[in-house]
């Protein structure tokens, strides 16, 4: 873990942060309505985390937002882009929102250094040595400067998801979605990754985040949202949401996730 | 009395291999032993098939499997990319294609481009043109399948990912997934390339003159001028085996390594 400490150093304090704004948005997949009215805002700078139990929608949800499910109604806005709006530049709308995937998805053909620098060329149209020194820098602001030439298989599962984060800050994003980012990883890797979610957070990004590190939650966001069967069930400032839930299902839902005898099957 | 599994297993191995030294000597007495070394293994009256069969014959069946695998690759990623393509036409027209091509005997296909095509429309095509149009043609359909299995084995994740950076589709496509497509193909590819070496030997049906021979037309004139019977088609398939033995090594050493880095 030594190697995150110092990575609020690179803050170059560039950052540029977008809020968002979804009104009762709605997803359907056939019959099945995934999103049944969602409405959410995050303020820029906010972090904001999304917690709830597995199918409630909390991935659609964070998927609509930068347009890979084309939501079925409602309104959603990221920075100055109306992402519901069908004229809307999507690509364009994509590189100001990082996302950070459950399973990283690196491009395995690519070492850390080009994972960071490919969509700099080819989309930003950055020279390749600027690219090269963004990339660099970001993969010191996540403590693998020193690994940047190493192949996703080559790395820890932690590793491969700070270079993914590394990946995605590399576009300047004004706003970044995180979608349980440290499920998929060993215990002992959990940590480094919420380190370098905790700087970015500190650093002024606008966060959304699903996850199930309640520790983290309480810790770094500043308003908690619990969903469950597509509708926000509640919401509001962290520790008031974990600590003490008003609504049944909050409670019956943290019940499980802080009680360590509880096993969770997430897919 | 009852045999244990291993006994078992030992008495079948004796059998098959009695069976198979029967088979051998049954075949070694049958031979026209005299026969079969004039007019198989006659070496003695081949000298005048070189150095031409390496200089040309050798040198042409690389010319025309190359050209042949490159307009097939072309073809092949095109019509795997309209096969998964959302736009119902191009699959119909890919699927149709595919059907078509690996459904016809490929010399029909060489007959079709170099007798038909210059009929039909008075054109004159060398030679060079024809095989690679017709083996391309044959090659695309093959290899789109191929790809298209490629294509379809890169996580979904890949594509999103991509995406999510801002990349369009197109660049998603060349800059992401088709490189590790190709990775995954890599070994079937090899396979095709090995196919298409052995098909490239259809241009015997076309009007070839000496420069344009393939190591297959050398072969058969071998035979009609030498007096050597048979033995020169065994030359020529013997430097087939030069070509593709290698090809199978290589093939095999791709599939090692991707089953390595697969974990
Ligand atoms: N591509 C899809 N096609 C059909 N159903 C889907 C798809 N993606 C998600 N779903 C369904 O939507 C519901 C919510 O899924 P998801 O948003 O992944 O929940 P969560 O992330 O909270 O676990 C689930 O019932 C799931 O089966
Ligand atoms: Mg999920």
């Amino acid at each position: 873990m030594n190697d995150v400490v110092n990575s609020s150093a690179g803050n170059t304090g560039t950052i540029n942060a977008a809020g968002v704004s979804i009104k009762d948005l709605r997803k359907s997949y056939g019959s099945n309505e995934v999103l049944k009215g969602i409405s959410l805002d995050v303020a820029p700078g906010e972090v904001v985390c999304l917690i709830g139990p597995s199918g409630s929608g909390k991935s659609t949800l964070l998927r609509c937002v930068n347009l890979l499910e084309q939501p079925n109604e409602g309104a959603i806005h990221v920075g100055g882009f109306e992402a519901t709006h069908p004229d809307v530049d999507i690509d364009k709308m994509r590189r100001t929102v990082g996302m950070v995937f459950q399973q990283f998805n690196l491009f395995p053909h690519l070492d850390a250094k080009r994972n960071c620098t490919i969509a700099q060329t080819k989309v930003l149209k950055r020279s390749q040595e600027e690219a090269d020194k963004v990339a660099q820098h970001n993969l010191e602001r996540v403590g693998l400067g020193h690994l940047s030439d190493r192949f996703p298989d080559q790395l820890s599962g932690g590793q491969q998801q700070r270079v993914a984060i590394a990946r995605a800050l590399s576009m300047d994003p004004e706003l970044m979605l995180f979608d349980e980012p440290t499920s998929a990883l060993d215990p002992e890797t959990v940590g480094d990754v919420l380190s370098v979610m905790r700087n970015l957070a500190k650093e002024g990004m606008t966060m959304l985040v699903v996850t199930h590190e309640m520790g983290f939650a309480r810790e770094v966001a500043d308003r908690v949202v619990f969903m469950d069967g597509g509708v926000v069930v509640e919401e509001g400032v962290a520790e008031q949401v974990i600590s003490a839930p008003t609504q049944a299902r909050t409670k019956e839902f943290l019940r499980r996730v802080l009680d360590p005898t509880h096993i969770e099957i997430e897919e | 009395m009852a045999m244990t599994a291993r006994q078992r297993a030992r008495v079948s191995l004796y059998v098959q291999i009695g069976i198979f030294v029967v088979a051998v000597a049954a075949l070694v007495l049958a031979t026209d032993w005299k026969t079969v070394g004039n007019s198989v293994f006659n070496f003695g009256k081949i000298g005048p098939m070189f150095p031409d069969i390496f200089l040309v014959g050798l040198k042409n069946t690389l010319i025309y499997t190359f050209l042949g695998f490159v307009v097939g690759l072309s073809g092949g990623l095109l019509l795997a990319l309209m096969k998964l393509s959302s736009f119902p036409l191009y699959r119909w027209i890919a699927t149709g294609y595919i059907e078509f091509f690996r459904g016809v005997p490929a010399l029909l296909v060489f007959i079709a481009f170099g007798y038909g095509v210059p009929l039909a429309f008075g054109v004159q095509w060398n030679v060079t043109l024809i095989v690679m149009i017709s083996l391309g043609m044959v090659a695309s359909a093959y290899i789109a399948e191929t790809l298209r299995a490629g294509l379809q084995a890169v996580p979904k994740g890949q594509l999103e990912a991509a995406r999510s950076l801002g990349m369009p589709q197109w660049r998603a496509m060349v800059s992401i997934v088709i490189p590790q497509a190709f990775k995954i193909v890599l070994p079937p590819l090899t396979n095709e390339v090995i196919l298409l070496t052995k098909d490239s030997s259809l241009i015997y049906v076309l009007g070839l003159t000496a420069s344009q021979y393939d190591l297959t037309k050398f072969g058969r004139d071998g035979i009609s001028s030498l007096g050597a019977g048979l033995t020169p088609l065994l030359v020529a398939g013997a430097f087939y085996l030069v070509i593709t033995i290698p090809l199978s090594l290589l093939a095999r050493k791709f599939e090692s390594r991707s089953a390595r880095t697969k974990r």
